[in-house]
C-alpha cells in the first residue's frame, strides 16, 4: 500500500505523469505533512474528477445515441456541444427544489447523497494507470462488491421517502433487479480470483501483463456476464425497469427535481463509469497494453482535430502544433497506461450507449429469468471450466473448458426453451 | 434465450398449425436467425447507422461495400433553411403593382368576412366628409391588418378576393415576444409586389397575372367603346367583374 505514487517506473515520463506531478508538488511539504497531503490529493483529485466524468459521460451518451438516430445531438452550447453540460448543470441549479406532500423530507435529502457517496467511493480503487491507484487495497474487489451494492439501499431509501406509489414501485423493482443481478455479477469475479489468487485490483492487472483474461475461454464468458450484470445493476437499457418511463413515469426519481435530480443522475453515470473501469480492470487487461509507440496516438489525435469540421482554423493549427510538439518530446516512450485503461473504458462505454440505442427494454419476468435461470448457472459452469482451464496444459486445458462452456450454454438454452405452445385450432367452415 | 434456432420449411398455408416442434412460438412467427445473432444483427444496424453520419465512416463504409445508413437527416434550422415547395403557404399578403399606393385592394371587407377566425380587419380609407377616398381610380384601405397569431394559414381570403389583391406567402417566421400588436401585421408590413409574388409562387402568379391582363384588355376595350360614342363621366362604376 506504500508503494504507490513512489518510486521509479519502468515505463516512460509521459506514462507517469500525474505521479511525477504530484511527488513534485508534495517535494515543497514539510516530511511530516508529505503522507496527509498525499490523501488529500488523491481524495481532491476523485471529487474533482467525479463531476467531470458524470457531465461528459451525460455528454458523450447524447451525441452518441443522436448519431445512432441520425440526429446531431447537442450542438448550440459551445463548439460540438461541449458546454451543454454545463449549462445543464446551471439549469439544475437553478431549477425549484419540490418535496411532495407528506413525504419523508430528511430521507428524501439523504437518499440521493447515499447514492452518489459509494458511487464516488469507487473510484479510490481503480487503478487508473501504473502507479495510479488512489489506494491499493488488498482486499479492492471484495470493496468494490460491497460499496457499489450499496446503491440499491440509496435507490429504495428515495422511493420509500417521495410517498408516491410510481416511486416505489420504480425502487422496489429496482432492488429485486439489483439484488438478482448482483449474485451472477459476484460469480463471473469468482474466476479471475481463482486464476490470479488475489483480491487487489492492482494485483489483477499485474497478472493480465501476458494475455488478458479476456482472451481466455472462461474470462470471455465472464467478461460477458460481468459487463451485463454491471449494465443491470446501474438500471441501463435493456435492464432499466427501475425507471421505465413508459410504465413509471420516473420510477424512484419520479419526485425528484433540481439539484436531487442531478444527483440522482450523477450517481447512475458515475457508476456507468465505474463498471466499464471494473470492467476493464478484471477482464481487459487494465492499464496494460501491447508496446505501441507514443507518436501513433498524436498521429490519430491529429488526424481526427484535422478533420473535425466544425473547428476553426486556429484550433486545428495549435492542435496540430501541440501534438506535433508531444510527438517530439515523448518520441521513444510507449502510450501511456492510464490511456490505454481511459480508451478502453470508454469503448465500454460505448458499448453501453450503443445497447441503449439499439435493445428495446425487458420485461420484468424475463428480466428476471435471464438472472436466474441462465447468467448465474453459467457463472457456475463458468467456475468450472475456468477450474479446468487452469488445472490441464495449454491446449487440453482450454479445448476442455471451450467443450464446457459451449456444452453449458446450449444445456441452459435447451431448458431455458419455453414449452411448445398449444395453439387454438382454426377449422374452416367446409 | 428462448428457443433454439430451426431454419423452418418454407410454411404453407395450412388449416390446421400444431405447435412446432422445436419450441418455437408460432404466433410470434418463425424464428429465422439462430440464437444470438438476431441481437447482433440489431447492433450492427444501428453500428452502421452510427458510422454512416461522419465522413470517415462513410468512406469506410464505402470501402466495405455495406449500405451507408440514411446519414445526418436533421436539418440544423437556423443555420440551414429546408426548400418549401411552391405551394407552401404561411399567411397572406397584400400585393401591389410598382409602386405601394398602386395596391389591388379596395378595401372591400370581403375577405375579413369570410376569414373564419377573423383575424382580419380593414378600415376604409375616406375623407372628412365620410366618402371614400380613391386613388388610382379605386378606393383603398385606411388600415389593414391581419393578426398572426390567430390566423389559420387557411387560403380561404385569397380564394374570395374578387380583385386577386391578396395572396398568400411562404415566409414563416413570425414568432415573437410580445403577444399584442407585435403579433398584427399593419398594411405596411403586408405590402409586397407583384415581382415578389412571381418570385415565390411563379405557376400560382402566371395563373393571377393572365387573368389581371386578360381583365385589363376587357376594361380598356370597354373603356374604347364607351369613350368613342360620348366622353364617359371618369368614375363611373365599370369596373365591377
Amino acid at each position: 500500500m506504500t508503494h504507490i505514487f513512489s518510486g521509479a517506473s519502468p515505463a516512460g515520463t509521459i506514462d507517469q505523469v500525474f505521479v511525477s506531478a504530484q511527488s513534485f508538488l508534495l517535494s515543497f511539504l514539510p516530511q511530516a505533512l508529505v503522507p496527509w497531503a498525499s490523501i488529500l490529493v488523491r481524495i481532491g483529485v476523485i471529487a474533482a474528477l467525479a463531476p467531470a466524468i458524470m457531465m461528459y459521460l451525460t455528454w458523450l451518451e447524447r451525441k452518441i445515441i443522436a448519431r445512432m438516430q441520425n440526429r446531431f445531438g447537442p450542438d448550440r452550447v459551445g463548439i460540438y456541444g461541449l458546454m451543454q453540460p454545463l449549462s445543464d448543470g446551471l439549469k439544475m441549479l437553478n431549477k425549484e427544489d419540490i418535496v411532495p406532500n407528506g413525504a419523508d423530507r430528511l430521507l428524501h435529502l439523504l437518499a440521493p447523497i447515499m447514492a452518489v457517496s459509494p458511487a464516488i467511493l469507487l473510484f479510490a480503487v481503480i487503478p487508473f494507470g501504473r502507479n495510479m491507484a488512489a489506494v491499493d487495497l488488498n482486499v479492492g474487489l471484495l470493496y468494490l462488491l460491497a460499496v457499489s451494492s450499496i446503491s440499491s439501499y440509496a435507490i429504495f431509501m428515495g422511493g420509500w421517502a417521495s410517498r408516491s406509489k410510481f416511486s416505489v414501485l420504480g425502487a422496489a423493482r429496482t432492488v429485486a433487479q439489483i439484488i438478482s443481478y448482483e449474485v451472477p455479477g459476484v460469480l463471473s469475479v469468482v474466476t479471475v480470483i481463482m486464476i490470479t489468487g488475489t483480491l487487489s485490483l492492482v494485483g489483477i492487472v499485474e497478472a493480465q501483463a501476458d494475455r488478458w483474461f479476456i482472451a481466455t475461454p472462461w474470462g470471455f464468458v465472464g467478461a460477458v456476464i460481468f459487463f451485463l450484470c454491471g449494465v443491470a445493476e446501474v438500471n441501463r437499457t435493456p435492464f432499466d425497469m427501475p425507471e421505465a418511463e413508459s410504465e413509471l413515469v420516473g420510477g424512484f426519481h419520479t419526485e425528484y427535481s433540481g439539484m436531487k435530480f442531478a444527483l440522482w443522475y450523477m450517481a447512475e453515470f458515475l457508476e456507468t463509469f465505474a463498471v466499464c473501469a471494473f470492467t476493464t480492470t478484471l477482464f481487459l487487461g487494465g492499464w496494460q497494453g501491447p508496446a505501441v509507440p507514443f507518436w501513433t496516438v498524436t498521429a490519430v489525435s491529429a488526424a481526427m482535430i484535422v478533420t473535425a469540421l466544425r473547428l476553426p482554423i486556429a484550433a486545428k493549427a495549435f492542435g496540430v502544433a501541440a501534438m506535433a510538439a508531444l510527438t517530439l518530446l515523448f518520441w521513444k516512450d510507449p502510450v501511456p497506461s492510464w490511456i490505454w485503461f481511459l480508451t478502453k473504458t470508454y469503448l465500454l462505454v460505448f458499448v453501453m450507449v450503443w445497447f441503449r440505442g439499439t435493445f428495446p427494454r425487458l420485461r420484468v419476468d424475463q428480466l428476471m429469468g435471464f438472472a436466474w435461470k441462465f447468467l448465474l448457472p453459467l457463472t457456475l459452469i463458468n467456475i468450472v471450466a475456468a477450474g479446468v482451464w487452469v488445472w490441464f496444459a495449454f491446449p487440453v486445458g482450454t479445448l476442455l473448458s471451450v467443450t464446457i462452456l459451449i456444452a453449458g450454454i446450449w444445456g441452459l438454452v435447451r431448458v431455458n426453451s419455453p414449452e411448445p405452445v398449444s395453439l387454438r385450432r382454426f377449422e374452416l367452415a367446409d | 434465450m428462448s428457443a433454439e434456432n430451426s431454419v423452418a420449411p418454407a410454411e404453407s398455408i395450412s388449416r390446421e398449425r400444431s405447435a412446432s416442434s422445436s419450441g418455437n412460438d408460432a404466433r410470434l412467427g418463425q424464428r429465422t436467425t439462430p440464437l444470438g445473432l438476431g441481437v447482433i444483427q440489431g447492433m450492427l444496424i444501428t453500428l452502421r447507422q452510427f458510422t454512416g453520419t461522419y465522413p470517415v465512416g462513410r468512406w469506410l463504409l464505402r470501402l466495405l461495400r455495406l449500405d451507408k445508413g440514411d446519414g445526418l437527416v436533421t436539418i440544423s434550422y437556423p443555420e440551414v433553411k429546408q426548400q418549401h415547395d411552391e405551394r407552401f403557404r404561411y399567411f397572406p399578403f397584400l400585393v401591389y403593382d410598382g409602386t405601394k399606393d398602386n395596391l389591388r385592394c379596395v378595401a372591400c371587407r370581403i375577405c375579413e368576412q369570410e376569414c373564419p377566425p377573423q383575424c382580419i380587419h380593414i378600415v376604409m380609407q375616406k375623407d372628412e366628409k365620410g366618402s371614400p377616398v380613391k386613388a388610382h381610380g379605386r378606393t383603398l384601405p385606411k388600415t389593414f391588418d391581419i393578426d398572426v397569431s390567430i390566423c389559420m394559414s387557411c387560403r380561404i381570403c385569397v380564394d374570395v378576393c374578387p380583385f386577386d389583391a391578396i395572396e398568400m406567402d411562404n415566409t414563416y417566421e413570425h414568432a415573437n415576444y410580445a403577444r399584442g400588436r407585435e403579433m398584427v401585421m399593419d398594411k405596411d408590413r403586408l405590402l409586397k409586389s407583384n415581382e415578389y409574388f412571381q418570385k415565390i409562387k411563379p405557376s400560382e402568379s402566371a395563373v393571377v397575372d393572365a387573368r389581371m391582363g386578360a381583365k385589363k384588355a376587357k376594361e380598356d376595350a370597354a373603356a374604347a367603346a364607351a369613350a368613342a360614342p360620348k366622353p364617359a363621366a371618369p368614375g363611373a362604376p365599370e369596373a365591377k367583374v
